[in-house]
């Protein structure tokens, strides 16, 4: 199938891209920042799944980073556990959590899903504050190990990368599978039409707590590769705003696209580093780019960079619309 | 096969339907006409498991089903089309069919995502199948187009392939026929008649009464929430309470 062979081609030039991206950037600060592309990479594409796929807003996805990360955090640096026993206690609490709290919160819709994943957002945020005595309340939690194989620790930006990228490919690999499967396309079809998905027999109340759960696992495993390698939290980094970056992640990637999602977090996470530069007005710079993109490229950077590229370049697109 | 008993809906102080019942019979065509207002899409939305009845009680081969969500009724061989096509715009009109063979396949999560053997080989015969019913409703060509670019009466065709997908017992549809032009008629009406033939049950809920009278089998008439008659096309056309009802003499 000529379709299967471009998507494992798409993959591997993925893979290869991270595999050579230390040799550009190793020992900059850059480095540092491409980890954590990485992590919001891994959440852009879980969230993907419940926002791109099946239709459903979460504006509450920061609260399962953060219990990831927490659950790791608190095990390992209080309890001495091990940082990989941890990560897979954090994943199963908070898939867990998500699956029961799923039943009532998805049988809203809209708006009304949108508040109360908002809601149970706050809720996580408060507690993650207000529970010192466990996370360490709003001065954060330190002291969180590095992961480790054996005695090889994962201890430098380069070690880490490579950690979290190995993490982010085999999530997109899976990721990829689900889409182009019979549950990729229930999910889509539930996006498309609730009523015409149940009378196929899809069954789309569970189906939705099921990629509700699955989300919030993949981004617990996110909050626990953040702990382990930034070895500090605190619950800033697990608040509202997170939670509407990552959805913005989603948008401006491109709804339902794997890839997409990547890109998303790719920009949204370089693009302030590259807008130091322009000092106080940074922020303007980065919303107006924002307002900009969702007006032009409505479709997400997925779509919006080939129409782009296409534009620019008449003849080619003349020549290619004779080939088809 | 099909069996409505005293059925009863009520939308606030809106009496829909009163008291209707009708018994489909298997490998037949049915169709439920009436004028508009009659109440022909509630009982279909009931039937269905869209709406809720206020009371009475629906049976498909003897079991109770009157409660029964539609994801449920899919299972046990019952599906419908909509009038204002439902189609899943965004997807191709092949992965529409495949959607369609939902209940025919059971890989979960983690064997779809893990592309385990067994996921691969259905995966295969869902794709074989969805090419099998779009080549039934003549879509094949149109395979690779997203569902939402399709023109109306190829949407139309989708939607009863995908429904076909299932396997049904019996198919619902909901004014097939709306919006088609006559060529594209005759063309619905050939591939009703072939599903008929392939032993699926049909009922149809339609306008256009030269189609009702051409391919049903048995027709039910509703007017004002009640059921006004049921027989062959040629006792309703002779009914004299129906062409009261029609020509508004009554």
């Amino acid at each position: 199938m000529p379709r299967n062979t471009k998507e494992i081609v798409k993959f591997l030039i993925l893979t290869a891209a991270v595999t050579v991206a230390p040799l550009f950037f190793s020992g900059g600060y850059l480095m540092n920042v491409l980890v954590f592309v990485g992590i919001n990479a891994m959440l852009a594409v879980a969230l993907n799944f419940l926002l791109g796929f099946a239709g459903q807003i979460s504006l509450g996805h920061a609260a399962f980073f953060g219990l990831g990360a927490y659950v790791s955090g608190v095990l390992t640096a209080t309890y001495a556990f091990n940082p990989w026993l941890s990560m897979l206690i954090a994943a199963a609490a908070t898939f867990l959590l998500a699956f029961i709290l799923g039943f009532p919160i998805l049988k809203l819709k809209g708006h009304y899903l949108a508040m109360a994943t908002l809601g149970f957002g706050i809720i996580v945020y408060i507690t993650l504050n207000e529970t010192i005595d466990i996370t360490g309340g709003p001065s954060g939690l330190a002291g969180i190990p590095n992961i480790a194989i054996g005695s090889f620790q994962f201890d430098d930006d380069v070690k880490n990368f490579y950690l979290i990228w190995s993490f982010v490919l085999v999530t997109v690999l899976l990721s990829l599978n689900l889409a182009n499967s019979r549950i990729g396309r229930a999910l889509r079809a539930i996006h498309d039409s609730e009523t015409a998905a149940r009378v196929m027999g899809v069954n789309v109340s569970f189906l939705k707590v099921q990629i509700f759960a699955l989300s919030a696992l993949i981004s617990a495993v996110a909050g626990s590769l953040y702990a382990h390698t930034m070895t500090f939290i605190s619950p800033a980094s697990f608040g509202f705003n997170f939670s509407v970056e990552l959805v913005t992640m989603v948008i401006i990637g491109g709804l339902g696209s794997i890839y997409g999602s990547l890109l998303g977090a790719a920009l949204l996470t370089l693009l302030p580093e590259f807008l130091r530069a322009f000092q106080d007005y940074d922020i303007t710079i980065y919303g107006l780019l924002l307002i900009l993109m969702t007006m032009y490229m409505p479709g997400g950077l997925v779509r919006g960079i080939p129409a782009f590229v296409s534009a620019l370049l008449p003849t080619r697109k003349e020549g290619s619309r004779e080939n088809a | 096969m099909l069996n409505i008993a005293n059925i009863t809906k009520i939308f606030g102080g809106l009496t829909a339907l009163e008291d209707v019942s009708a018994s489909i019979k298997k490998g037949e065509i049915t169709g439920i006409i009436g004028p508009n207002g009659a109440g022909k899409t509630t009982l279909f939305n009931i039937i269905t498991g869209i709406y809720t009845q206020t009371s009475g009680r629906i049976f498909l081969n003897g079991a109770n089903i009157s409660t029964l969500p539609p994801e449920k009724l899919a299972r046990l061989g019952l599906v419908r089309t909509f009038q204002n096509i439902e189609l899943f715009g965004q997807m191709t009109v092949l992965e529409n069919v495949m959607v369609g063979l939902h209940t025919k396949s059971r890989s979960g999560i983690i064997a779809c995502a893990f592309k385990l053997p067994g996921h691969v080989k259905e995966e295969r015969f869902v794709r074989e199948r969805a090419m099998h019913w779009l080549d039934f409703c003549g879509l094949k060509e149109e395979a690779g187009t997203v569902a939402g670019n399709l023109p109306f009466g190829k949407g139309r065709l989708l939607e009863i392939a995908r429904a076909m997908a299932l396997e049904p017992q019996i198919i619902l549809m909901d004014e097939p026929a709306a919006g088609l032009n006559n060529r594209e008629t005759v063309h619905l009406a050939d591939i009703i008649r072939k599903i008929r033939d392939s032993g699926v049950t049909v009922v149809l809920v339609e306008h256009d009464m030269e189609l009702i009278m051409d391919i049903c089998d048995s027709i039910v008439v509703l007017d004002l929430g009640r059921k006004l008659a049921e027989g062959t096309p040629r006792q309703i056309q002779e009914n004299p309470a129906v062409i009261a009802a029609y020509l508004g003499a009554g």
